[in-house]
């Protein structure tokens, strides 16, 4: 089942032309990638799906429903979330409070209930509880359930952002570069995570990296993009000899 | 008719100089600390009673300086002696309150609230001191007015939108073409690689200050010499609406603060030329708010992009 | 469970003593009128809080919002339950005065709210400074819109309230504004906290902190925005329905920007989203006001030096963004911060 198709999508910033003709189509359940060097347009894809920008042309399909001009909070209710390059999480907010919030799509209660504090109100905010509670505890880390983001070291707060991201129930992941900044240690961890991830959720997971080494080891597939043109497409194997990509990334008097 | 409506062209832009030379100080300081100077209004009021007290004195008010100089002598000393004790006011008012909260990393809006209370000092310190009774500032230079056919224009009105324009091009030149004007811009982008690069920053935060307190000074003088009464809550209302007129131009550059100062002083002329006075405010605020509504960063002013 | 009724037993207590004292004329007029003010800044000050604080947005035209309160409601109670020059004898008998009162307060709470909707359309686009201005003009207009309404007093003021609380002393003689702004500083402290304290409300919190994320997260950052503004100015327009009827004269004057600038320095001087914070420093503050009355003009000297200095030693308030609960865990035993 097509997940997420992305078709002839096109994206100029005033006469800079950041994605030219950009299709790509995800399957329910696959892990693809999302390479190419500095300023290539990798996160500008991913800004257009997650609704930060609305592209100048070109279709955005995800399960059968176009995305296409919707608010970014409409996005992820429809069911896709993401993180972000630079970690993003609420700092002077608790983890808990973080991992809470990613249900505000999706309260089913209304202001009455929140003001007279309604049976329906107490039910709803038990049960977002204990769901954060349950992905904390899945990922080890209840016991910093109280612990601000900001004093926790950068690995876990990527980890955090996975989770926050992941807790909104999400058909299809985007990860935005999650190793960038990290040690090798944490990388390896990361990659066993998102393995895992992979495994026990039911979702699809679409990640720009820039580590070969975490692309590689993951993704089924991958699609290269070098100035907004999308350069190869296929298995890590064929996107690692692909001559193309070798140039994009090492510059063409290598060859 | 077309009469009345040059006469009320050339009070727009006296008006609007006044704005003009008083959002600078605003424009300015936000443009390099990111903070809304609240106190500068009140900068105003101060050095247009500094310009008074130097003006009674150089023209032998007080006994013990019973020397009267000429009054175009006494004038351009005025002006140079207050411009300066002005940007005094304003570059204490940085060390003694700003400097220190920024340096303890306070909260940006807690600076903002500082300043609004250097103002509350300001005005009522001024008021304390020197009692209600408002002063009557001395006419240093005679009035001549110029006849251009049915239109009567003054050699003061003259001077004043003169003087802005000057300004106007003097620190276009300084903040786009000196390098102390360059190390203004950097801070207002990144100051936090300004210093790395060797840059003083509080040499350059001290220089802006100068800079706009100065301006304040020399907006506070004509600003009396115009309309000769002084009062301590002068520099409150010109103050607001000349930090309006800022960010209507687009907050942090100089051409924006002299177009939002003209677009205000013209609205209100204007609407005054039409409607009862009591509505001046009305109209002009909402005619301001509109074109914020329209471009949300002012006239100059370029949208901040975030970095996703 | 005992415990969890400590701070209303002991609240119910507050309010039957001053009650009472007010009652038997133990305290003067002079003494209660500053036990009303605290009351209403109290409202003032943790309202602004919600968009400044919470919200991390910079609102400088509260006055505007509590004016407007202040107006419609001093308008309608006077136009139905008192004999006034301009809108004629009572429309409603005086026996209705005190069942009517709460629900006039609330309507000028919504006239209020809906002023504040007006002002917070442009801050889906804008932030911070911008919309600082856009609230200094939001007041200056609203404030000239009252000056040239000659039907309710133009720059003269507006009055008769007072014969609308003596209405209502009428019917019963107990000291009815005593329960009235107590009642409605409680109801406001509770729906402001029940509002930061719940998954939806957190949004305003998560807007403050970085809005893209918020955004992203599925927070409706711009309705967000709107309910926060909306309570807001809706608070302070009960507020201002309250400070109308316990001054019995209102002028546009009163609630200029100078007004504006006390809510701000209630708000920074308990610290930015801080409840408690909030009441503290609405108590403090209107203390301190009444304390350097004799400095006279001094006292606006006073003041805000005290404040300068206050800041350069605290830079984040007195609470900075934490609750009282924060510092002396202690109190959890007594009330839940829910």
């Amino acid at each position: 089942m097509t997940v997420l198709k992305i078709t002839a999508l096109t994206q100029y910033f005033s006469g800079l032309c950041a994605l030219d003709n950009f299709n790509v189509e995800l399957r329910a359940g696959e892990l693809v990638g999302l390479i190419g060097p500095n300023g290539a347009g990798k996160t500008t894809v991913f800004n257009l799906v997650s609704g930060f920008y609305r592209p100048t042309s070109g279709e955005i399909n995800f399960l059968g429903r176009s995305l296409v001009g919707l608010k970014p909070h409409q996005v992820t209710i429809h069911g896709v979330a993401r993180t972000f390059q630079n970690i993003r999480l609420w700092n002077e907010m608790t983890v808990m409070d973080n991992i809470r919030l990613a249900h505000h799509g999706n309260l089913q209660y209304n202001l009455r209930d929140l003001f007279f504090r309604t049976r329906r109100y107490a039910e709803r905010e038990k049960e977002i509880y204990q769901r954060a509670w349950h992905l904390l505890e899945v990922f080890n880390l209840a016991d910093h359930a109280e612990e601000k983001p900001k004093n926790l070291p950068y690995g876990m707060q990527r980890k955090v952002e996975i989770v926050r991201a992941l807790s909104s129930e999400p058909k299809l992941l985007l990860l935005d570069e999650p190793a960038a900044g990290l040690t090798s240690k944490d990388t390896v961890e990361l990659i066993e995570l998102i393995k895992w991830i992979h495994r026990h959720f039911e979702t699809t997971i679409w990640m720009i990296e820039h580590q070969m080494k975490v692309v590689m080891s993951l993704c089924s597939r991958i699609t290269v993009i070098d100035f907004g043109k999308t350069i190869a497409e296929g298995t890590p194997e064929e996107i690692r000899n692909h001559p193309e990509v070798i140039r994009a990334y090492l510059g063409d008097d290598q060859i | 008719m077309l009469q009345t409506f040059v006469q009320n062209i050339l009070n727009a832009l006296q008006w609007g100089s006044f704005y003009s030379l008083i959002a600078l100080g605003y424009t300015l300081v936000y443009g390099v600390l990111l903070l809304i100077n609240f106190a500068h209004g009140d900068v105003v009021m101060v050095g247009a009673y500094i310009a008074f007290f130097i003006a009674s004195l150089l023209l032998g008010h007080y006994s013990f300086f019973p020397h009267a100089l000429p009054g175009g002598v006494a004038l351009v000393l005025t002006i140079i002696l207050t411009m300066i004790l002005t940007a005094a006011v304003g570059v204490s008012l940085e060390r003694i309150a700003y400097r220190p909260l920024r340096r303890k990393g306070a909260h940006r809006l807690y600076v903002v609230i500082t300043a609004l209370m250097c103002g509350l000092i300001l005005e009522n310190g001024n008021l304390a001191l020197l009692g209600a009774s408002r002063k009557k500032f001395p006419e240093m230079v005679d009035k001549v007015v110029y006849n251009l056919g049915p239109i009567s224009v003054t050699n003061l009105k003259i001077a004043v939108i003169l003087a802005a324009l000057l300004v106007f091009i003097l620190l276009q030149f300084i903040v786009t073409r000196t390098k102390i004007g360059m190390a203004m811009r950097a801070i207002s982008y990144d100051k936090f690689a300004v210093p790395l690069m060797g840059i003083p920053i509080d040499t350059v935060i001290v220089f802006t200050f100068i800079l706009g307190s100065s301006m304040a000074g020399l907006a506070g003088i004509l600003f009396a010499l115009s309309y000769p009464i002084l009062d301590p809550y002068m520099g409150l209302s010109i103050g607001w609406k000349a930090f309006i007129a800022a960010v209507v131009g687009g907050i942090g550059d100089i051409r924006g603060a002299f177009a939002g100062g003209f677009i205000l002083g013209f609205v209100e002329i204007m609407v005054v030329a039409f409607f009862p006075s009591s509505y001046r405010d009305l109209f002009s605020f909402t005619i301001l708010l509109l074109i914020l509504t329209i471009r949300p960063t002012g006239l100059f002013g370029v949208p901040k992009t975030t970095k996703i | 469970m005992k415990q969890k009724l400590a701070v209303p037993v002991l609240l119910f207590a507050l309010l039957a003593v001053v009650m009472t004292l007010v009652q038997f004329e133990v305290i003067d007029l002079y003494i209660q009128t500053i036990i009303l003010f605290i009351g209403i800044n109290i409202i003032i000050s943790s309202s602004l809080n919600l968009v400044n604080g919470h919200m991390g947005e910079f609102s400088c035209g509260h006055a505007g919002f509590i004016a407007v309160g202040a107006y419609v409601s001093s308008v309608l109670s006077v136009a139905l339950f008192a004999q006034d020059r301009i809108f004629g004898a009572p429309l409603l008998p005086p026996q209705y005065t005190v069942y009517a009162f709460p629900v006039i307060l609330v309507i000028g709470g919504l006239a209020a709210a809906f002023a504040g909707l007006l002002v917070a359309l442009p801050s889906f686009r804008t932030r911070g400074d911008y919309l600082a201005i856009i609230t200094i003009a939001a007041n200056y207009i609203i404030i000239t819109v009252i000056i040239n309404i000659d039907k309710i007093g133009g720059a003269r003021g507006f009055m008769g309230m007072k014969r609308v609380v003596f209405a209502m002393e009428d019917t019963a003689a107990i000291p009815w504004m005593v329960l009235w702004v107590f009642l409605f500083t409680i109801l406001s402290i509770i729906a402001i906290r029940r509002f930061v304290s719940s998954t939806y409300g957190k949004g305003i919190i998560a807007i403050q902190q970085d809005e893209v994320a918020a955004e992203i997260m599925s927070v409706n950052t711009n309705k967000m925005k709107l309910i926060a503004f909306m309570l807001s100015s809706g608070l302070a327009g009960i507020a201002g329905g309250l400070y109308a009827h316990v001054i019995g004269y209102v002028n546009p004057k009163s609630f200029d920007i100078l007004k504006s600038t006390e809510a701000l320095v209630m708000v920074y001087l308990g610290g930015m989203g801080s409840i408690t914070g909030s009441i503290l420093s609405a108590v403090l503050f209107t203390l301190l006001l009444e304390l350097l009355r004799p400095l006279q003009i001094i006292k606006w000297i006073v003041i805000p030096l005290l404040l300068i200095i206050l800041m350069q030693f605290r830079p984040e308030g007195i609470m900075g963004n934490r609750e009282l609960v924060d510092i002396f865990p202690k109190l959890k035993k007594f009330y839940r911060f829910k």
